[in-house]
């Protein structure tokens, strides 16, 4: 199957699914953990009451539901590794990876500077940049710090400053574990309790299957998030604030997001299964970001600083 | 007694100063437990099990004691969830595998060599000195 037919094949078939799952999903949905807490609270209530369980056995009945009542700050910095990994594969499969050996250090150099000044340097595995084959305008990032980029967007910068600010847009997006949020809530309390405390470090094969479930249906709420829905206007609001903060930290003008988003107005087709269906319209977002920068004011370009971007760039 | 902390990220770096820019020491793995000696914001001192020191972002340490394997029964006694995390728990690298099986055509090795990209602080602080950059807190 050609590449673009494959896109808009995985496009369809994620806006399928999604249509299924919300479905099927939404009994879970309606009765969410906290739910289960109180139902328990109450249960146990009768139940000592009536001189059916003892307190001690009520005791341990509402511990075991309140210990569901989770969220995805409680996934391990190594289980967002994990998910990122595979997010990060579904990623690459969407697009291919451009092999530039020198562009793609000069972008880890970029980005894993930009990362070192962000609230939350250290994952599990560290935060690495790689570019995609692909005319699409698009940047994903994948829970735990693997961040891709395509030609298409790198098109739309100018200047490292402007390169700077997309990818501290995607850092953003890692550091406040944006990813994990897409997860479903039922799926989030799903795999925190498959294995409790006690569970042994190698799975039986049953729950190895249901985790393996569980894990793949928590990367298709992400990748459909990522390439078909795109997070909330608030997620890319905090990211964007995110990237005039570290762009302010490392020494870079936060005027080159205003550039960015000038060139991504006038390229962007609406309507197309990039970051024109995914994020907030460039114009909004400017709004947005002068609101926390002030006028803007052009972009200095020290001569080092263009040289070896335009280096960099040659052949994008 | 000084507080106790685990390494909470794969491959952890003591650094002879409280930044990224400062050089490399030595490892820390993870798990590994360390004793914080002093704090300076976000960057803290600390000392590993086997009598070396360095800095470290708190971002890479946790309170929790991680275990490292099942069946360990000394750190496990007593310790409730929010006290101890089972590393390995959960979504790992044998759910990772049985993933793959079902998805043969993903392509891991791509990011494997992607994730082998790291730069160094020596090459960080070239590359803000050629950039005419200067962050916060400047190249030091």
């Amino acid at each position: 199957m050609k590449t673009a037919n494959r896109r808009q094949f995985l496009h369809d078939a994620v806006r399928w699914s999604m249509a299924a799952g919300g479905l099927s999903l939404a009994p879970l949905l309606i009765h969410g953990c906290q739910s289960m807490g109180e139902v328990a609270d109450v249960a146990t209530a009768i139940g000592t009451a009536s001189g059916t369980i003892s307190e001690e056995q009520a005791a341990s009945i509402r511990k075991g539901a309140h210990a569901v009542a989770r969220s995805f700050e409680d996934f391990t910095p190594e289980q967002e590794y994990y998910i990122g990994r595979t997010v990060g594969a579904a990623i690459l499969d969407t697009y291919p990876a451009y092999d530039a050996a020198g562009l793609n250090r000069y972008v880890n150099l970029l980005g894993q500077t930009l990362a070192a000044a962000s609230d939350r340097p250290e994952t599990f595995g560290g935060y690495h940049f790689l570019v995609q084959d692909s005319d699409d305008i698009n940047a994903l990032s994948a829970p735990g710090g693997l961040i891709f980029l395509t030609r298409g967007m790198l098109r739309c910068c100018r200047t490292e400053d402007g390169l700077a600010a997309l990818l501290a847009h995607e850092i953003g997006h890692v550091q406040s574990k944006d990813g994990l949020r897409a997860i479903k809530q039922a799926r989030v309390t799903e795999a925190l309790t498959i294995i409790g405390i006690e569970g042994a470090r190698h799975l039986g094969g049953e729950d190895l299957a249901k985790l393996t479930q569980t894990f793949e249906d928590s990367i298709s709420d992400i990748t459909r998030t990522l390439i078909v829905n795109g997070y909330s206007r608030e997620l890319e609001r905090q990211a964007d604030r995110t990237a005039v903060t570290l762009l302010q930290r490392v020494g870079y003008a936060p005027d080159a997001l205003i550039d960015v988003l000038t060139v991504m107005g006038q390229r962007l087709v609406p309507g197309r299964p990039d970051f024109a269906s995914t994020h907030p319209s460039p114009e909004s977002r400017m709004a947005e970001v002068t609101g926390l920068i002030g006028p803007y004011s052009p972009v200095r370009r020290p001569a080092a600083r263009q040289r070896r971007f335009d280096k960099a760039m040659a052949g994008v | 007694m000084s507080e106790m902390f685990s390494v909470q990220i794969r491959d952890g770096r003591l650094r002879a100063r409280p930044s990224f820019l400062g050089k490399i020491t030595g490892p820390v793995a993870y798990g590994d437990r360390v004793a914080v000696a002093a704090r300076r914001g976000a960057w803290w001192r600390v000392a590993t099990q086997d009598g070396r020191e360095g800095w470290l972002h708190q971002s890479a340490l946790t309170s929790k004691t991680i275990q490292l394997k099942a069946g360990t029964r000394d750190v496990r006694t007593g310790a409730t969830e929010d006290e101890l995390a089972l590393a390995g728990k959960g979504f790992n690298s044998q759910v990772e595998a049985a993933y793959r099986r079902r998805h043969p055509g993903l392509d891991y090795t791509r990011l494997d060599r992607m994730a082998a990209d790291r730069v160094s602080p020596e090459q960080m602080t070239a590359f803000l000195i050629e950039g005419e950059l200067e962050p916060e807190g400047g190249r030091q």
